[in-house]
């Protein structure tokens, strides 16, 4: 009984999230399209809505769009990144998005070389995301060949591309304007993009209906992936999509939490919910909702602290992660002993 | 398999064997630690490919063979795994149907062949439980469970029972039994010689190379034991 009360919740829990993930979304579509009928009203609808939220609660944030977008952009990610995470926390693969992260870093220093020198005028993003897949394919290609997920290649190329990437942010000192790296580094809620937030928006949409449609590989060549390459699955095309889906999430990622941070978001949700939950699914499920648990939870922190929201999401959610242990403690049947 | 030979590097870990195992047996593939069962194993299955000879796998060359539900395989390294993830006993058997399914959604007939399966291992009562919360030998029987839910003709198992204690064990090896009764053909690593003599019908005795393939009594009067063992290494006997 009190197993299906608690299933129960966790599915409102869920549907409530994809309802304020899509509205959330709707917001970004509306920001695109302002300029045309109807849609311009619409979008306005959102900001005398966040005004008059600043007004309930004596803030003077929510009646800016940046910040609404950001809170999108948040609220995007907190699906995305535990979603992608679970799998990458039970294939021992933890410290991957914080590779990947550091690639994107190297992406966007890449990407400001490119448009200081040439005529080239792209989003940086679009360049970090660019990169960091690439550095996916090369960490899944180094692992084949070492054939095994060891931390060294891991180690590698997360030390090689931050290396990289400082050295073309110093050797441009002076030359790359208006961008701060400091808001790469720590993310900031206040320099997303308007197409930074629609990319991301994009990319969740994409992860979510990969990881829909492949749910069943991934858990497999995860929990065995000897019985998995037996069963005549594809391990390797899985493998480098689940890889690939990674740098993806955390380039979105990126923007809100930093790039030192951005690990946090694909496991700390994760381990909370492995505490916990009884089965896959439900870590799956479990995993959403405290990583919008904490990304909401850190913007109110961030937000009436005035600190960053990265390291508010990130204390928030292992504030969460040590409730976890707490209940599994007293409940005696997550913890194993063998 | 004919004339297969394999090698790490250097090492050479198969050399020149060849098997073949008819619809239905029940081999004991047995050999001193290291001796590459495991890797011979892995061969047939085709987790790696051979540097010379040929392999088959139900008639088909391992390299092209797609039917991947017909094959059940239990590694040493299962365990490890359940042993951290958050997945119910139900989650891990049902995986045994991902083959068949592709990327659909898996059907009521795919559920009840789930039900079956853990009817039969005996562990429907634990189906809801944390895969790690079982005791080794309720494990294993999820793992053969898997197997059954996948409709395998063949079940691989490589030293299934480390770690499980001696009654699990024998009721373990009485599940085997009657699979293998049911037309299952088993092929068992087993690292207690004990066993395969009480419960296999035929034997191979490998260490490198292949000693003796054939019926267990055959085996229990061959000398391969010896040969193969040599005097690296101490056989181990139960008595059962």
């Amino acid at each position: 009984m009190e197993r299906t009360t608690r299933r129960h919740l966790e599915r409102v829990g869920i549907a409530l999230t994809g309802l304020f993930a899509v509205v959330m979304m709707l917001f970004l579509a509306l920001e695109w399209l302002q300029e045309y009928p109807y849609a311009g009203t619409l979008y306005d609808q959102y900001t005398v809505a966040g005004m008059w939220l600043d007004y309930y609660l004596g803030t003077s944030v929510f009646g800016y769009s940046f910040m609404l977008r950001s809170i999108a952009t948040g609220v995007l990610v907190g699906i995305a990144a535990p979603l992608v995470g679970t799998y990458l926390v039970h294939r021992e693969m933890a410290l991957i998005g914080e590779t990947l992260a550091h690639t994107a870093f190297a992406g966007v220093a890449i990407g400001l070389l490119f448009s200081a020198t040439t005529d080239w005028d792209g989003s940086l993003l679009a360049a970090a995301l660019v990169v960091a897949v690439i550095g996916a394919l090369l960490v899944q290609f180094l692992s084949e060949r070492t054939n095994t997920y060891g931390d060294v290649p891991i180690a590698i190329m997360l030390t090689g591309s931050f290396a990289v990437g400082t050295l073309i942010i110093s050797y441009g000192r002076g030359g790359f304007s208006g961008v701060s790296i400091e808001d790469y580094l720590f993310g900031s809620a206040a320099v997303i993009p308007a197409e930074g937030a629609r990319l991301v928006a994009i990319l969740t949409v994409a992860v979510v209906a990969v990881v829909a449609i492949t749910y069943k590989q991934l858990l497999f060549i995860t929990f065995d992936e000897q019985a998995a390459r037996v069963a005549r699955l594809n391990v390797t095309w899985y493998n480098t999509l689940l890889i690939v889906m990674t740098a993806v999430v955390v380039v979105g990622a990126m923007q809100i939490m930093g790039v030192i941070l951005v690990a946090a978001m694909l496991v700390i949700p994760v381990a909370a919910a492995s505490q916990v939950a009884h089965g896959f699914r439900e870590t799956l499920s479990l995993s959403i909702l405290f990583g919008q648990l904490s990304v909401l939870g850190g913007f109110g922190f961030a937000i009436s602290q005035g600190l960053p929201p990265g390291g508010s999401i990130v204390v928030v959610a292992i504030a969460i992660y040590g409730l976890a242990i707490l209940a599994s403690s007293r409940s005696g049947n997550a913890i194993s002993m063998h | 398999m004919e004339h297969v030979t394999f090698s790490y590097g250097e090492t050479v870990a198969i050399r020149d064997v060849s098997l073949t195992i008819e619809a239905g047996d029940f081999l004991g593939l047995v050999g001193p630690n290291g001796s590459g069962k495991t890797t011979l194993l892995h061969l047939m299955l085709g987790l790696h490919s051979p540097d010379s000879g040929r392999i088959e796998l139900f008639g088909q060359p391992v390299d092209e063979f797609d039917q991947g539900g017909r094959i059940g395989y239990v590694s040493q390294k299962a365990t490890s795994r359940g042993g951290t993830m958050p997945v119910t006993v139900r989650e891990a058997v049902t995986m045994g149907r991902f083959a068949h399914a592709g990327h659909s959604r898996l059907t009521d007939d795919d559920r009840e062949i789930v039900d079956d399966s853990l009817e039969t291992v005996g562990i429907t009562d634990l189906s809801d439980r944390r895969i790690n919360e079982l005791s080794g030998g309720q494990r294993q029987r999820a793992y053969i469970a898997r197997a059954l839910a996948s409709e395998a003709d063949l079940l691989a198992l490589d030293e299934p029972t480390v770690g499980v204690d001696a009654e699990s064990r024998d009721a373990f090896y009485k599940l085997l039994d009657s699979l293998n009764d049911a037309g299952i053909t088993i092929v068992l690593i087993e690292h207690d010689i004990g066993v395969v003599t009480d419960r296999a019908d035929r034997v191979a005795c490998i260490n490198t190379e292949l000693f003796h393939h054939g019926d267990t009594e055959s085996f229990v009067e061959s000398d391969a034991l010896e040969q193969a063992y040599g005097s690296t290494g101490q056989v181990v006997h139960h008595h059962h």
